[in-house]
């Protein structure tokens, strides 16, 4: 684990963003009338915490994932299946799911990460699609397309079922997952992913094992992308096979565009945006899908870097 | 035997289908280096405008060049309003300016047209033709003679013609073209209408077989591109190529495996070709250059 | 300003008199009692008129399941307009509330929420497909909000949920209706084709049920699927016909599916009858799928067939009814499936009226004594046990006669 992680040296200075998200997620139920709003924050939490972990492969690794939603959707079912079909404590299943994904994300890692471009966009697309296709057809373990009631959480001898619980579970969850990504940005690992983002072949003239921090990478984001799925799985209490299809991986790289590529909060800010915005559109009745994609197209061309970003360059020409 | 030889023209129908979706994303792949996931949204322009224009009781052929031309405005509109603006952004940012435009598109087909699904009447009819003990529609064959009148048409054009060699020169290197005077922005307009126009005559020729509706873009898109990708980006005879294998896979995987993975196994082995050849089928081996 | 009119009238008749201050003065009150009368009544009579029912609902108007939630969305919000231009239920106006879910079960139960929590909405229809219903289950029980389902699983009410009711038939029915046919033309080995939706699935489920299969003496040599969107199914097909001893084949799945899987079985020269399930039941795959479709069977709810029944049949007036409204307003054909969601808004309307109240669980309870209720989907017994009321009789069979339905029995 050496190359993974090293005490930062202003951890202050480091943090400043940490501590202002920690108290976002702190007063922010006081503003949520209702528990319609804490789903919302619930999911966005749950979609911030995959959006963290891929904006560390696509915004400082600089590798396209078109099938991460695979990960998520392997790691609810194996957490459901698990806990339905065997009886499984849903901690330990969860545990189980990281692993049976993290050790697929491991396998076929080193196969598709020499591919480039639109290359791996489309292996990971295909990984992400065949995942899906086994959940949809695999009718007797996952329910097939009608999808499988899941059991509550249970965690230190209690069931989480209410919205509350759930909502300061998946803020704690979150903060640590963006705990996780800022010091690994700031690691060794970190340095590296930048360095081979920037040019592959620079970075192996510098003795950088290009093929191997790509593989932590990807790892390391299926990791966080599952932990997030079981999660789901169990918030939700119901399964379907599409929370592993293409439609929500494209959903997941949205989030991380928009809200700023190679940057942990952008991807926060993201999954919000993308998250609550199907609920505003709903004013637009039949025009919702004309809105949502001019709001798309206009938002990507005139914030290329995505909004977080673009928001900090605008604010420091302001302010200088 | 008869029964392989029907999985082969089944595989070829489909194949057919895919390889002029794929051809679209590589001339578009061509000009810009874009992967234009609004594709599939030309081919439903196409095949949506020129079924409720016929249903109206326009006559095909004129429903057909309205719904061309809707297709090619919708795709120059693409390249001048949005790709063009954010010429110099990443990769990725490109890739979500066209899906946006996808789900713009197909929520104005929604609203313009009707969520339902809508016929077209064969070209010279519906009687199956019987061949090797097997029957194939007559319609294949139009999607199949059309692909190929296609292909050759732009091999001459890319290869023949100054207007063809100007949008490859722009491809390869668009600084040495425009110091050339080649004008890198009308080229690449052009690559976008021309795409769009070969989108939407895919959607015409499609739509007696397989219908259309407003949300026939979302799957043939990515069908296409993988068609585009296992042929080798950049390459139109690899498009086709690549569509007509991964029609040929998908039929024979379902017709001697199993019909529920076929699927899968279509991608497995885009997956394991992509492992041999990092470049697709025919894909232009590159150098980088660092 | 009226009164003041008055006043300045009067003013100037009885100053004509001279005795002006007494009488304005009276006069003053008289306007003032009679105005505040009027406004009293209007307050009244504005009070319990500003008071809407409110039915939530959460459909898959958008994404593949469009062919269930747009026509349920269209027929829901006809007849709210046409109850309310009747007067309304117990004198109040129905206000609808409709979200799209796309197909997406995670914002079925997002867009539950938010209407029972934020839209605060008396009683909820909705939940297109399944998946979409299931994913909201829970939030409804929780809430103990009275939910009428367009799903078409037998698990929606198989468990009984207290709070959950659903109008289409199940999908075992349907399957029921066509193996009983089989059984009749002495057909008993049966091909499977479906797709990978959620529909598709609990069909095939169903049609391979053991207990179903040796009711009618069916058995099944042959079991294929597709994927939603796919083209061509030829390949499928050619497995199936060249199944041993194949004498029928059961196509389980909706949409256009329906149209390609019938033009390649007639491509493909296929003699064996085909039968569809009720997701074929719409003109549109009569329209698409031309002379191929000729001679295909399906089960169908009543309305499909509604001119085609005898005067006897109690389900022919409504069935008439709704086909012609939907014309008239939407100039396409009805779909079954437009019926469901009118079946279910018929049932909450009457339910309400017989409660007398819009009080949750009194409307709950006068829906489960839901007695011989003639919907254009069959005739509700809804009973605390069974939660959906219909019986494989509320099917029809019909066949393609001529490029239209043909009623059979």
């Amino acid at each position: 684990m050496a190359g993974l992680w090293r005490r930062p040296d202003r951890p202050l200075a480091r943090y400043r963003g940490l501590f202002v998200l920690a108290l976002v997620a702190a007063i922010l139920p006081w503003f949520l009338p209702n528990n319609f709003f804490l789903n919302i924050a619930i999911l966005t939490g749950l979609n911030a915490i995959v959006c963290v972990g891929l904006n560390l492969l696509i915004g400082y690794a600089g590798q396209i994932s078109l099938g991460h939603a695979g990960f998520f959707g392997l790691g609810a079912y194996v957490s459901a299946v698990l806990t339905v079909d065997f009886g499984w404590e849903p901690a330990l299943a969860m545990l189980a799911g990281a692993v049976v994904v993290g050790l697929l994300a491991f396998l076929v890692a080193r196969p598709i990460l020499r591919l480039s471009g639109h290359y791996l966009a489309m292996a990971t697309l295909g990984l992400g699609v065949i995942i899906s296709i086994v959940l949809v057809h695999e009718t007797k373990l996952t329910g097939g397309p009608d999808g499988m009631n899941v059991p509550p959480l249970r965690l230190f001898g209690r069931d989480i079922s209410s919205e509350r619980d759930w909502y300061w579970l998946v803020a704690a969850v979150l903060i640590v997952a963006a705990w996780l990504a800022l010091n690994l940005i700031d690691s060794p690992l970190g340095r590296a992913l930048r360095g081979l983002h920037g040019s592959e072949v620079a970075a192996e003239t510098v003795a950088i094992d290009t093929a191997r921090y790509k593989t932590r990478v990807f790892v390391i984001s299926a990791l966080f992308a599952s932990i997030a799925g079981s999660l789901f799985a169990h918030y939700s209490g119901f399964l379907t096979p599409s929370e592993a299809s293409f439609q929500r991986s494209i959903e997941f790289v949205t989030m991380v565009v928009l809200g700023g590529m190679a940057s942990t909060y952008g991807a926060v800010v993201g999954a919000a945006i993308i998250t609550v915005l199907p609920q505003l559109l709903t004013v637009f009745h039949d025009y919702e899908q004309v809105v949502l994609g001019l709001i798309l197209m206009l938002t990507m061309v005139f914030m290329p870097k995505g909004l977080v970003p673009n928001l900090a360059v605008y604010l420091k020409r302001r302010l200088s | 035997m008869a029964e392989f030889v029907q999985f082969v023209f089944s595989g070829i129908t489909v194949g057919a289908i895919y390889a002029l979706v794929g051809l679209g994303f590589s001339i578009i792949y061509n000009a810009s280096q874009v992967i234009n996931f609004a594709q599939g949204e030309f081919v439903m322009i196409g095949g949506l405008t020129t079924a409720m224009l016929a249903q109206g009781g326009v006559p095909v052929p004129i429903a057909a060049a309205i719904a061309i031309a809707a297709a090619v405005v919708a795709g120059v509109a693409l390249e001048k309003l949005a790709v063009e603006q954010a010429r110099d952004a990443p990769v990725v940012t490109l890739i979500i300016i066209t899906i946006g435009a996808s789900i713009f598109l197909r929520g104005l087909a929604q609203i313009v047209f009707d969520r339902n699904y809508h016929a077209l009447a064969g070209f010279s009819g519906e009687a199956p033709i019987h061949l090797a003990g097997a029957t194939i529609v007559p319609q294949t064959l139009w999607v199949l003679g059309t692909t190929a009148a296609l292909v050759l048409a732009l091999a001459w054009f890319f290869g023949r013609t100054l207007l063809g060699k100007a949008i490859l020169a722009t491809s390869y290197n668009p600084l040495a073209a425009q110091l050339a005077g080649i004008g890198t922005r009308s080229l690449l307009l052009l690559s976008f209408g021309l795409s769009a126009a070969l989108g939407a005559i895919g959607g015409i020729l499609i739509a007696p077989i397989s219908l259309t509706s407003y949300d026939v873009g979302v799957l043939l898109g990515l069908k296409g591109f993988s068609a585009a990708v296992l042929g080798g980006l950049g390459s139109s005879l690899g498009a086709v190529a690549g569509g007509l294998l991964l029609g040929l896979i998908e039929a024979l995987g379902a017709g001697y495996i199993s019909s529920s993975y076929k699927d899968a196994i279509a991608f497995v082995i885009i997956l394991l070709v992509l492992f041999f050849m990092p470049r697709g089928l025919l894909g232009r081996r590159g150098t980088e250059r660092v | 300003m009226l009164p003041r009119a008055f006043e300045k009238a009067a003013e100037r008749q009885l100053s004509k008199r001279g005795d002006t201050h007494m009488m304005t003065r009276h006069f003053h009150r008289l306007l003032t009692f009679a105005g505040a009368a009027l406004v009293a009544a209007a307050a009244a009579v504005g009070a319990s008129a500003a008071e809407p029912i409110k039915i939530g609902s959460f459909l898959t108007v958008s994404g593949p399941a469009s062919f269930l939630g747009d026509p349920e969305k269209k027929t829901l919000e006809l007849y709210v307009e046409r109850i309310n231009a009747a007067g309304g239920v117990l004198g109040r106006q129905l206000q609808l509330t409709v979200y799209d879910t796309g197909g997406d079960a995670k914002q079925a139960a997002t867009f539950a929420r938010r209407l029972i929590e934020e839209d605060k909405v008396d009683f909820l229809i909705g939940g297109s497909s399944t998946g979409d219903t299931m994913a909201a289950v829970p939030i409804i029980e929780r809430a103990e909000i009275p939910f009428i389902s367009l799903g078409g699983a037998s698990v929606i009410v198989d468990p009984v949920k207290k709070w959950v009711f659903k109008t289409p038939h199940t999908d075992r029915l349907a399957v029921e209706k066509v193996y009983a046919d089989m059984k009749k033309r002495g057909l008993s080995k049966v091909g499977l084709i479906a797709g990978d939706g959620g529909f598709d699935k609990s069909c095939v489920a169903n049609a391979s049920d053991k207990a179903l299969l040796d009711r009618y003496g069916v058995s099944v040599v042959g079991n294929e699927s597709y994927s939603s969107g796919d083209k061509d199914t030829t390949a499928q097909l050619t497995k199936l016909k060249a199944a041993p001893g194949i004498q029928a084949i059961l196509f389980c799945g909706f949409g256009v599916a329906s149209v390609i899987v019938t033009k390649n079985y007639h491509q493909l020269g296929i003699t064996v009858p085909l039968y569809h399930s009720h997701g074929s039941a719409s003109k549109q795959f009569i329209t698409g799928a031309g002379e191929a479709a000729e001679g295909a069977r399906l089960p169908a709810a009543a309305v499909l067939v509604a001119a085609q029944l005898p005067d006897s049949d109690p389900q022919k007036k409504v069935g008439l009814a709704y086909t012609k409204a939907y014309d008239e307003r939407y100039h396409e054909a009805v779909s079954t499936f437009g019926g469901h969601a009118y079946d279910a808004l018929m049932l909450l309307v009457d339910a309400i009226k017989r409660a007398g109240t819009t009080d949750r669980a009194k409307v709950r309870d006068a829906l489960e004594g839901t007695k011989n209720y003639i919907g254009v989907d069959g005739i509700y017994d809804i009973t605390p046990s069974d939660h959906d009321g219909l019986n494989v009789s509320s099917f029809k069979m019909v066949e393609v006669k001529n490029g239209d339905w043909k009623y059979l029995y």
